[in-house]
């Protein structure tokens, strides 16, 4: 589009628009998960988001995903409530299809030009029906399947997209030469306007926060590995679109040249990543794909039973929590195997379509075919990087990722602007969630004076109280256009709703979700005086929240609420059968009828939030945690078990970038002592842990004083330890130290250290073995860290490593590549063929003599040093367990504290109102442990800057006449939510309902029905149970 | 016994909210076919389906029972309400088996919320098996009646079961294979006979003697198809509980049962 059309048609929009009309605290610029994180957390700590998408719905690569690890959590269903939640929080402003053009001004006082493409669907009037997409006869490839599929010019980018509308793709016949527009006859709702124009809006924000992802490696134009040439070398991406149910073959894993099912499958890692010469590919470790090779070789084979894999790599680096065990998953299954080589493509067999790869065995090489090649494509910067650039103004790194601070990764080049998400970097989906969080917490620091003054919250009128009236039922029953009309009679159904008891109003309605008719149902509802209200149309999954806010909008009790599903669950999967799903839809708006009459109205709770913050552990982690929150004014109590905070990083010195870790840590431990509103207490320990989120007491037991702190929010920030070896001479020999020891040697330039002509370094020692079954993540760029400043501080010095698999990823690849260009040798060695060691004397000279095997000579060599580095395990701090046991959250196999949610709530305990940061949930770098303190942070602003927290009127609560006191409901409730409390009738089971999740598992352990679940009662389901059989 | 084509069962679904109703909902979505059949309750999760769920639905003539939850170790609940379901569904079969229901009118499935193309497969496969067993009753060869007052003596043993249940049939591993191995144990089967079998048993011939009046061991075996020798033994027991009063061959109910 010419510059001079766009500038006309901005001129006009600022005569109508003003300038002043969007104001906001915070642009949120990528909508992909991270993105989606950061707008959620920053609304509800009661900020303004505009949160900016270029693509026509949120979700970004995440919805792509078919499943992700190590859980094998299906990827769309965690991620797509989110969405929903972005589309109801009234603070985000959701612009999807729009793009930034330029940034003007200040921290605190940025314009952003945003340029809103046509995207020739009116957001506001289209429901979704997909009417359009039906009708519309031109097909195109489906970006959102990688094009393996074809979609219409007219689509929704995918069936679980916010905003749910379609847009039309500049393939459409209309948009290049006016022909045909169908989609605009066909719609009902005359959503259709082909005269949109490109629209640029101007936006005041007082912080920025860039989260616009990556992209996957491209492997088009060198045509890596075949790939364009040969139809069936496909990159992981694809092959993800392959697997998934909503895929281009509906999850069954047909290659592309003859859509068959390939049982001999080759993935090949590292695809554009840790290259040496990276002309057109990159230097660095991508992170994630040797973890999501894994994956889809275990999915490939639930799939496939039969398929033969062969997985090509150069190092498994499973560094991460529970990626070791993933990876031993994948390896035991039948006909994987996992083959250490560089690979080459062969050919293409003309007839069959199968691949052949090469590649060596200790044999030599081999050639072997292949059905299908996938190749573990690496991560790139987003293509927007360039641009973003210049138009944020702020600057990239030296692989054209967002540059940060070294010791606040999430702050950019420009003050004000933050980043989130893989822009600063290749990572996994968790350190994306968290780094949102962490962004929420800076921006929130930021613009601390303005919270809560743009956000609003939704107002609805006082509710009626109608417990003495009888059941007055009102069925809405929707077409949802054609998708449940055209299958099933509707007006037959309504007839017969009309005729089921307690029923007073029957409707009829082309779209019940739409803005306008929910508007109209609430007026019903209010002028017919109805109690009770089911919908008849789609699933309570996605709409439920949106009806029971249209009966809060006509004050009646939302819980009086219930619905038919009859399109997921009838017209869509027997739309053949229109007099039977007919039938069966008379039946479920029957039981909803019969659960509606028992419905009760209940209360949400709201609880009050102490604006107290508890932090237990003052290493990096607490302390950033602490000082954030203590910032914006919440305060803080720090407790640290030691005499002095620091914790860990007391003994670092420098990190593997060069900076200086002790300047950063005095600075912080100065700047928490100092500060007003942080409590710190040392050489405390907590004793006892009472109440719930919102309302903790727990207390602290220091110095022979012990107090009772009352807080709303935990953070647990306990830290790890080194691993104390028993191995390789370790306490036995002085030349025998730790990474950590050696690093404080160097600090001080130790004599005997700097004497040491020849070092061993040994990896993973107490770690990856059947004790600790995991990898410590940090010991591999630790060792390149004090290699290289050996070699720094003695260039001369020989430096072996032995290790396992070098684990240096994302940019610590280059210094795993400069320790190697500066002559540190490196030599593999195998679990069952270790490393051994004996403390020799020879002429005089007190020596260590390493014999090891080398793989590459095939002998084993003896190497005499003079000193001995031992990469010993990060391990939990000891005391977790107890610590665990009075937060009531969990501990992983490990020993570390477990998370929420492997991916989507890192920070998150299950527990309520407890968060969690640094190594005490898994070892981690020090930047890693920074970003994730401000994302315990961010997480417990959500909290803290609330005054109430809504409790679910759905929970458990027992009549204590029926109660026997058996304890069979308190001993299933594992969030223990249920306690004996002694009554005048003697010891009764009690619920708090705070705790209670509403999972209903104790009312079908107690054995008199003493305890009941609200809204899921006893009476509702036999209700339910009644209606469905009434006409058997 | 072949089912009539026309037969269109009927089958009660208890989902879950956050897996298996989700793979139903995404089963729409992606528009996989299945035979229109069930009839859905929404649950927040499959451990809160009751005993008395199963034996009511069946009591009221439901062709079949289906039970869909979250895959194990995911569900979304901390105290993994899925394995309850389990565990739960293990012993309803063992119960309708004796009492003549058909186990198989009972299944319970794992479906994640991604998983649309599974729930069309599970409600395709399922439903074919129900309609090859015909209506309520029919495959089993028994009276509804029978089988109805059968369920009822089972609804009415649920509090004691539940009560026996942590005492006795609490699964120490909860694992898959634990749950498997536990059933599977050689004492189990004898204890749960000892402990609800007969007791069932007993209930059954109580509400037998209710219904019908005075009967032999011999009459009361047979109509609820228990072994004669069984039927003495517990009218024997009945007898020293003062239940039942033995009047020469004849069982009859005691007067302040």
């Amino acid at each position: 589009m010419e510059f001079g059309l766009l500038q006309q048609q901005w001129d006009t929009q600022r005569v109508l628009r003003g300038t002043d009309d969007n104001v906001g605290d915070v642009m949120v610029v990528g909508g992909g998960i991270s993105g989606i994180q950061a707008s959620l957390d920053l609304s509800t700590a009661g900020y303004k988001v505009y949160l900016v998408e270029k693509s026509p719905t949120v979700g970004g690569k995440m919805s792509q995903l078919d499943k992700t690890f190590p859980t094998n959590d299906c990827s769309m269903c965690i991620e797509s409530p989110k969405f929903i939640e972005t589309d109801r929080q009234p603070n985000i402003e959701l612009m999807t299809y729009t793009d930034v053009d330029s940034v003007e001004g200040v921290p605190g006082d940025f314009t952003v030009t945003l340029l809103k493409k046509p995207r020739y669907v009116i957001e506001d009037s289209c429901t979704g029906c997909t009417v359009c997409v039906e009708y519309c006869p031109v097909k195109i490839p489906d970006p959102f399947n990688q094009n393996l599929s074809m979609n219409k010019a007219v689509h929704i980018y995918f069936s679980q997209a916010v905003p749910l509308v379609t847009y039309i793709d500049e393939n459409c016949l209309f948009l290049k030469d006016k022909t045909c527009g169908i989609c605009q006859t066909v719609c009902e709702k005359d959503a259709i306007d082909f005269g949109q124009k490109a629209e640029k809006v101007k936006v005041k924000v007082g912080a920025i926060i860039l989260s616009p992802g990556y992209e996957t490696f491209d492997p088009l134009p060198r045509n890596d590995y075949g790939y364009g040439q040969y139809a069936n070398v496909v990159t992981s991406m694809d092959f993800e679109r392959l697997l998934c149910s909503t895929g281009p073959h509906e999850g069954q894993i047909l290659r592309p040249s003859d859509k068959k099912h390939p049982h001999k499958i080759a993935w090949i890692h590292c695809v554009g990543s840790r290259q040496v010469n990276p002309a057109g590919g990159n230097s660095y470790c991508s992170a994630v794909c040797c973890s999501y090779t894994q994956k889809q070789v275990i999915l490939a084979k639930d799939h496939l039973p039969d398929m033969q894999a062969k997985i090509f790599h150069n190092d498994i680096r499973s560094y991460g929590k529970d990626f070791e065990r993933f990876y031993q998953r994948a390896q035991k299954l039948p006909d994987v195997h996992f083959i250490r080589s560089y690979v080459s493509v062969g050919s293409e067999d003309p007839v069959t379509g199968d691949v052949s790869i090469r590649y060596t065995t200790p044999d030599g090489v081999v050639e072997e075919f292949f059905e299908l090649v996938v190749l573990s494509v690496g991560l790139a910067p987003t293509k927007d990087a360039q641009r973003f650039s210049k138009v944020f103004g702020i600057e990239l790194n030296q692989h054209g990722f967002c540059k940060v601070e070294p010791f606040n990764p999430l702050q950019t080049s420009r003050p004000g602007i933050f980043t989130s998400g893989a822009f600063q970097g290749p990572m996994d989906i968790p350190e994306a969630v968290m780094g949102a969080s962490g962004a929420c917490a800076q921006a929130s620091h930021l613009l601390k004076s303005r919270r809560g003054q743009l956000s609003e919250e939704r107002v609805f009128p006082e509710e009626k109280d109608t417990s003495q009236e009888e059941a007055k039922v009102g069925v809405f029953v929707c077409r949802c256009g054609a998708n449940i009309g055209r299958v099933v009679d509707v007006p037959g159904i309504a007839e017969y709703a009309k005729t089921l008891p307690g029923v007073v109003h029957v409707e009829e309605s082309l779209f019940a979700c739409a803005t306008n008719t929910a508007k109209a149902i609430s007026d019903t509802i209010r002028d017919k005086g109805l109690n009770r209200v089911v919908v008849a149309a789609c699933t309570p999954r996605t709409h439920e929240p949106l009806f029971r806010d249209t009966l809060r909008e006509a004050g009646v009790n939302q819980y009086f609420f219930d619905m038919a599903n009859i399109r997921e669950h009838c017209t869509w999967v027997h739309s053949k059968e229109q007099e039977a799903a007919t039938e069966k839809a008379k039946d479920i708006v029957r039981m909803s009828v019969a659960r509606a009459g028992k419905l009760e109205p209940l209360e949400e709770f709201l609880l009050p939030v102490d604006k107290t913050l508890l932090v237990v552990g003052g290493g990096v982690a607490g302390m950033t945690s602490a000082y954030t929150l203590a910032e914006q004014g919440f305060e803080t109590y720090l407790v640290e078990k030691a005499s002095d905070l620091g914790g860990v990083a007391n003994r670092m010195h420098y990190t593997l970038e060069g900076m200086d870790v002790q300047t950063f840590v005095k600075d912080l431990k100065k700047k928490v002592y100092r500060h007003p509103g942080i409590h710190v207490i040392t050489d405390a320990a907590v004793t006892h842990v009472d109440g719930y989120v919102g309302n903790f007491s727990t207390t602290v037991k220091s110095k022979g004083r012990v107090r009772t702190i009352k807080h709303g929010a935990a953070i647990i920030a306990v830290g790890a330890v080194e691993y104390k070896p028993t191995e390789y001479l370790y306490g036995q020999n002085d030349k025998v130290m730790t990474l950590l020891e050696m690093e404080g040697k160097l600090a001080k330039r130790d004599e005997k250290l700097m004497a040491a002509e020849s070092v061993v370094m040994i990896q993973c020692v107490g770690c990856r073995n059947e004790d600790r079954n995991y990898c410590a993540r940090v010991c591999c760029s630790g060792a390149m860290k004090n290699a290289l400043k050996m070699k720094e501080l003695k260039p001369e010095a020989e430096i072996y490593v032995l290790f396992r698999d070098m684990r240096t990823y994302g940019f610590r690849e280059d210094y795993y590549l400069k320790a190697a260009r500066q002559d540190v040798k490196f030599i593999r060695y195998e679990p069952e063929d270790e490393p051994q060691l004996a403390a020799l004397e020879e002429g005089g000279r007190n020596f260590i003599r390493v014999t090891a095997a080398d793989p590459i000579l095939g002998k084993k060599l003896e190497l005499d040093v003079d000193a001995i580095i031992l990469a010993a395990a990060v391990i939990p701090t000891p005391g977790s367990t107890e610590l665990a046991r009075m937060f009531k959250v969990p501990l992983g196999p490990d020993g570390f504290f477990q998370e929420a949610h492997a991916k989507l709530r890192p920070v998150d305990f299950a527990a309520e109102g407890v968060f969690l940061c640094g190594t005490a949930q898994y070892p981690k770098h020090l930047s890693e442990t920074i970003t994730q303190a401000y994302g315990a942070a961010g997480r417990a602003l959500t909290l803290l800057s609330r005054d109430t927290v809504v409790a679910s009127g759905a929970v458990c609560s027992v009549k204590g006449m029926d109660c026997v006191s058996c304890g069979a409901c308190i001993s299933v409730c594992t969030y223990g939510a249920i306690d004996f409390q002694d009554t005048p009738r003697g010891k009764k089971a009690v619920v708090n309902s705070v705790l209670c999740k509403g999972d209903g598992l104790c009312v079908s352990k107690c054995p008199t029905s003493a305890i009941m679940l609200s809204h899921y009662t006893d009476d509702e389901v036999f209700n339910q149970i009644d209606a469905a059989l009434e006409m058997v | 016994m072949a089912a009539p084509s026309d037969f269109k069962p009927i089958i009660v679904g208890f989902l879950c909210n956050w897996c298996c109703y989700g793979g139903a909902d995404l089963c729409g979505v992606s528009r996989f076919q299945y035979p229109p059949y069930l009839r859905v309750i929404r649950l927040m999760c499959s451990g809160r389906v009751d005993l008395e769920f199963i034996f009511r639905a069946f009591a009221k003539k439901s062709d079949g029972v289906f039970i869909g939850g979250c895959h194990l170790g995911d569900c979304h609940y901390n105290p993994e309400g899925n394995y309850d379901a389990l565990g739960n569904s293990m012993v309803a079969k063992r119960i309708l088996e004796n009492i003549g229901v058909n186990p198989d009118r009972l299944r319970l499935e794992w479906v994640s919320a991604g998983e649309g193309i599974r729930f069309a497969e599970i409600m395709n496969e399922f439903g074919a098996k129900i309609k090859s067993l015909g209506p309520f009753g029919s495959s089993e060869g028994r009276d509804v009646a029978d089988l109805q007052s059968g369920l009822e003596a089972a609804t009415q043993l649920v509090p004691y079961f539940k009560l026996v249940e942590r005492e006795r049939f609490r699964v120490p591993r909860r694992t898959e294979a634990g749950y498997e191995e536990f059933f599977a144990k050689p004492d189990f089967e004898p204890l749960f006979k000892a402990l609800i079998i007969d007791k069932l048993a007993m209930g059954r011939i109580m509400g037998e003697l209710r219904a019908n009046g005075d009967a032999t061991a011999g009459d009361i075996a047979q109509k609820l198809r228990l072994d004669a020798g069984e039927v003495a033994r517990h009218l024997h027991q009945l007898s020293q509980q003062g239940m039942v009063k033995l009047n020469g061959g004849q069982a009859q109910i005691a007067v302040a049962a």
